[in-house]
């Protein structure tokens, strides 16, 4: 016989998100979930956003690998609060790891925490993990067709970050069908052009991270 | 890959809820998965297949029904379904739209086979 079940599949892991993003407001800080493809430039670009940002923010790190921890020991020589959260395998972050990691970073002493998600552009989509902002990262050797590929990356973002700017004149992408894809499923969500190695574009992003942040974090304060 | 621990979860769900109406096995399992979202049915049944060893789960077939995507177009104002690679309205060619959905991801049914007397005709079908 038939019964009906009527169960949203994703629930485990939403609430569990839903906690972690109540424990992180408790202390006024902003997580930023940046997600992209392996070698996209996420470590890149979160050093570089560190440099801008830690003038003004107290900076944490959550680098999630699949093994290793090469991205860990790159941030923490910043000086960075850094945890290394290997995945075993697993090809994205699930809330509860976050749960269980984060009090591993020095919380009473931050105001923002990058997670740099595993490298790929299918499941991470997938998983809420407590963030308030999600940075979604393409560079521009990808290729131009990621957002018909891979929809939900690019609809469940807060922004969208054409990363290695600089290799435009290199390869045959077509800008205009990103942006168009991109403003036709996620209306007025803001584009960054940005080159990680030249810096080009890196303050606009700050100032959009920084602003969410104040908003976020400092909600209560 | 993230269908493992997606199927983990989803088969301790599917056990609970078929124990809960005293059901001896559970033969299907109906779900429903927007387009958008990045789950393949294959190979959730790949990794049922092996987790639900030993269970009332052993054997259970997953079906799954496909959403489409359906948006709200800013410029002409009608509702309309798209497919990922033609992110348009298909009305008028519109870029800017509001999706309203495509994201779905549930459990929508089970098949299962009752204990005791309560068994059913479909019963018959199990060995
Ligand atoms: N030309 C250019 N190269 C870049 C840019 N950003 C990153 N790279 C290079 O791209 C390579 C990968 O950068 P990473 O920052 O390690 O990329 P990732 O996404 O963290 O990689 P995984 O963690 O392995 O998935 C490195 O060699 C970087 O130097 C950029 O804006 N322009
Ligand atoms: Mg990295
Ligand atoms: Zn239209």
């Amino acid at each position: 016989m038939e019964i009906k079940v009527l169960h949203q599949i994703m629930d485990w892991n939403e609430d569990v998100s839903e906690d972690v993003k109540t424990e992180l407001a408790s202390h006024n800080i902003c997580m930023i979930n940046v997600m992209g493809s392996p070698g996209g430039g996420k470590t890149s670009l979160i050093t570089s956003l560190i440099g801008i940002l830690r003038d003004r923010f107290r900076i944490g790190v959550i680098e999630g690998d699949i093994a290793g921890q090469v991205d860990a020991d790159r941030i923490a020589e910043l000086g960075i609060p850094t945890v290394q959260l290997n995945t075993d395998g697993a090809c994205h972050i699930e809330a509860m790891s976050i749960q269980h990691i984060l009090p591993e970073l020095p919380l009473e002493d931050l105001d923002l925490i990058f997670v740099e998600n595993i490298g790929n552009l299918v499941c991470p989509a997938e998983f809420r993990i407590g963030e308030s902002l999600r940075i979604t990262l393409l560079s521009i050797p990808e290729g131009d067709d990621k957002v018909e590929k891979y929809p939900l990356m690019f609809t469940d973002t807060d922004c969208l970050v054409l990363n290695k700017y600089d290799m435009l004149p290199y390869f045959d992408f077509d800008e205009e069908r990103v942006c168009s894809n991109y403003g036709t499923v996620n209306p007025g969500a803001p584009l960054f052009r940005v080159s990680s190695r030249s810096g080009d574009g890196i303050k606009e992003l700050a100032a959009f991270i920084a602003e969410k942040a104040e908003a976020a974090g400092k909600a209560g304060a | 890959m993230h269908e493992l621990s997606i199927t983990e979860h989803l088969l301790d769900h599917c056990i609970r809820e078929a124990e809960a109406q005293n059901a001896s096995r559970i033969r299907t399992i109906r779900l429903c998965i927007g387009q958008l979202r990045g789950i393949v049915p294959d190979c959730i049944q790949l990794y049922l297949d092996m987790l639900s060893e030993g269970t009332i789960a052993e054997g259970a077939q997953i079906e799954a029904e496909s959403l489409p995507v359906k948006v709200l177009c800013r410029d002409c104002g009608m509702e309309g379904e798209i497919t990922p690679h033609h992110l348009s309205c298909p009305h008028c060619g519109g870029l800017s739209l509001k999706i309203l959905s495509g994201k779905e991801f549930y459990i929508k049914s089970m098949e299962v086979y009752i204990n005791g007397n309560k068994s059913t005709a479909s019963d018959h079908g199990l060995e």
